[in-house]
């Protein structure tokens, strides 16, 4: 059994369902990625991992206990990290009172796991006492990023992290993200770039209508001939 | 007399009319406004009780100050009130509480809508001015006591030999001080303290303020307090200085939100820079530059009328006209805060 694991979610904001008996998990060491078309309920399916949902149906579980019940706050303490889609900095506050920000809820020194936040992102270091609302787009997801591995989470979930930046920063993203797998945490992920996703991802699954179309290794889901018509351009 | 006794009279009147009279009661109004700033930063809606906050704790002072006077506690040349103002805060702070978690925190459970906020603080505004005016009374209440100038425009006069005199109230001086010392500890808090950087990042993104595991029950009970204390802090310094009756501090609110959204709301430091400008504002449009003009034209023009734009009944038309004219050309305010 998979780390975490949302098994047959049902659920909407309140009015229809907009996932549908949707399964997604990710392993610790391991980066799994969602990808699908607009309106697919990518986006949905990690809000209600994170208890951001009102569920109709399924379960939620993180190391093989049921948190379906957990508030976001109770399952951000249980080690989940989440990095939202747009604002997802603190714009007025400078880089490292983002960071400070992100570990608000550890009572312990927090040094050591900024160091290690600057020497994942360098540019961070140098731009610490920088507000983030004036850093590029690359930058302030770097900051974002940085933020919820303040934690020292078990479990990252990221939003579109590379929404509105250029190729050449998303690579350097995707890198990066690599890097903060190979520590050992669960990395769970939307993208709409599902090509460069679904490359570095060790499990894909593709999402329509709220629904698992196709589950597999990134590899295998990048092979099929279906996933590549439908869902890569080819 | 030659030219420049002519220039110095000029300056003492200019500094003695206008310059202290602002810069005591900008500091008032910045007080106020931090308060107006904060609670809009944090619980996102405009607070119409907070003059009548202030009209509480300036109430509570009076009572304490009374009660110290009857015991025969007082602080020599400091008015007794100082030593009442402490305890004030504190009953202050407590009425903000019950009130918040009485009334407001109904409605945040409820996730309303901002003006649903706003018409529930005009409710609690009118609480508390009934509450205010029947327990003290509405008649004007002098507090002060100590030692009332620093310099008597007579013997101002005798030391420099000017025909204009400069009179400097202890309270002028107490105001500022004051205002200066809790500015600097509000912003201490704000950019140092764990639970301060909390609410600024509760104020920048609340969604991502949760994420990041900072209760938001804590963030407005902190606020409540602080504003709370810069409101009762800002009604004593007002009512030192002048007077305390409870309608005054009823028309106070209207340069107070004025210097809240002329500085932009949500900022701090816009609060106090709002806060003077409205003071320095309403206190020019309504001086009478007569005197002024003879001196500096060496007697050669002399100004039939009063060379006054406003008379003072009309002071609050300035911070309207101040309030109409941002919201027209820069709605974000001086330091670019949130659009209300």
């Amino acid at each position: 059994m998979s780390y975490l694991i949302g098994e047959k979610l049902t659920g909407g904001y309140g009015g229809a369902d907009i996932i549908k008996d949707c399964t997604l998990s990710v392993d610790k060491g391991e980066i799994a990625v969602v990808v699908g078309p607009n309106g697919a309920g990518k986006s949905t399916a990690m809000k209600a991992l994170l208890g951001m949902l009102n569920l109709r149906g399924g379960t939620v579980k993180l190391d093989g206990r049921d948190i379906t019940g957990m508030s976001p706050q109770q399952r951000v303490a249980q080690g989940m990290a989440f990095v939202p889609q747009n604002k997802n900095v603190f714009v007025s506050m400078t880089v490292e009172e983002n960071l400070e920000m992100g570990a608000f809820l550890r009572r312990d020194d927090i040094t050591e796991t900024m160091e290690q936040i600057y020497d994942l992102f360098p540019i961070l270091k140098t731009k610490r006492r920088q507000v983030a609302g004036e850093l590029s787009g690359g930058q302030r997801q770097q900051v974002a990023v940085g933020r919820a591995l303040m934690t020292q989470p078990s479990v990252l979930m990221l939003d579109e992290p590379t929404a509105g930046v250029s190729p050449i920063v998303m690579d350097e993203l995707f890198d990066r993200i690599i890097e903060v797998k190979r520590s050992g945490i669960a990395i769970l992920m939307v993208e709409q770039n599902a090509r460069q996703a679904l490359d570095i991802a060790d499990k894909g699954f593709v999402l329509v209508t709220g629904e698992n179309r196709f589950t597999d290794t990134g590899e295998a889901l990048l092979a099929n001939e279906e996933v590549r018509k439908s869902f890569l351009g080819g | 007399m030659d030219y420049s006794t002519d220039l110095l009279n000029a300056l003492v009147l200019i500094t003695n009319y206008v310059l202290i009279p602002s810069i005591s009661y900008g500091s008032q109004l910045a007080l106020g406004a931090v308060g107006v700033t904060l609670v809009f930063g944090i619980l996102r809606f405009a607070n119409f009780a907070h003059g009548e906050m202030m009209a509480f704790g300036t109430m509570a002072t009076i009572f304490i100050t009374w009660w110290f006077q009857s015991m025969g506690v007082s602080m020599g040349v400091f008015p007794t009130a100082l030593l009442a103002l402490p305890f004030a805060i504190l009953i202050t702070t407590l009425l903000a509480v019950v009130i918040d978690r009485s009334i407001f925190s109904f409605y945040r459970t409820r996730k309303s809508p901002p003006v649903t906020f706003v018409v529930a603080s005009v409710g609690v505004m009118f609480m508390l001015n009934g509450l205010v005016r029947i327990l003290i009374g509405t008649d004007e209440i002098i507090f002060r006591d100590g030692q009332k100038f620093l310099i008597k425009a007579g013997a101002f006069k005798k030391m420099t030999g000017l025909s204009e005199g400069l009179a400097l109230k202890q309270t002028q001086v107490l105001t500022f001080v004051l205002a200066v010392i809790a500015v600097m500890a509000l912003f201490w808090f704000l950019q140092r303290t764990r639970t301060g950087k909390a609410m600024r990042a509760f104020s920048d993104n609340e969604d991502l303020a949760l994420l990041s595991g900072i209760n938001p029950e804590r963030v407005v009970l902190v606020t409540w307090v602080i504003a709370a204390s810069l409101a009762t802090l800002a009604g004593v310094l007002y009512g030192l200085d002048k007077s305390f009756k409870p309608m005054v501090y009823f028309h106070l609110l209207l340069p107070i939100f004025a210097a809240a959204i002329v500085g932009g709301i949500g900022q701090p430091l816009g609060a106090i820079l709002g806060g003077y400008v409205v003071a320095f504002s309403e206190i020019t449009a309504t001086y009478a530059f007569k005197k002024f003009i003879k001196y500096i034209s060496h007697g050669d023009f002399a100004p039939e009328g009063l060379t006054q734009f406003l008379t003072t009944e009309y002071k609050f038309a300035v911070s309207f006209l101040i309030l109409v004219l941002v919201l027209l050309v820069r709605p974000t305010g001086l330091l670019r805060g949130k659009v209300l």
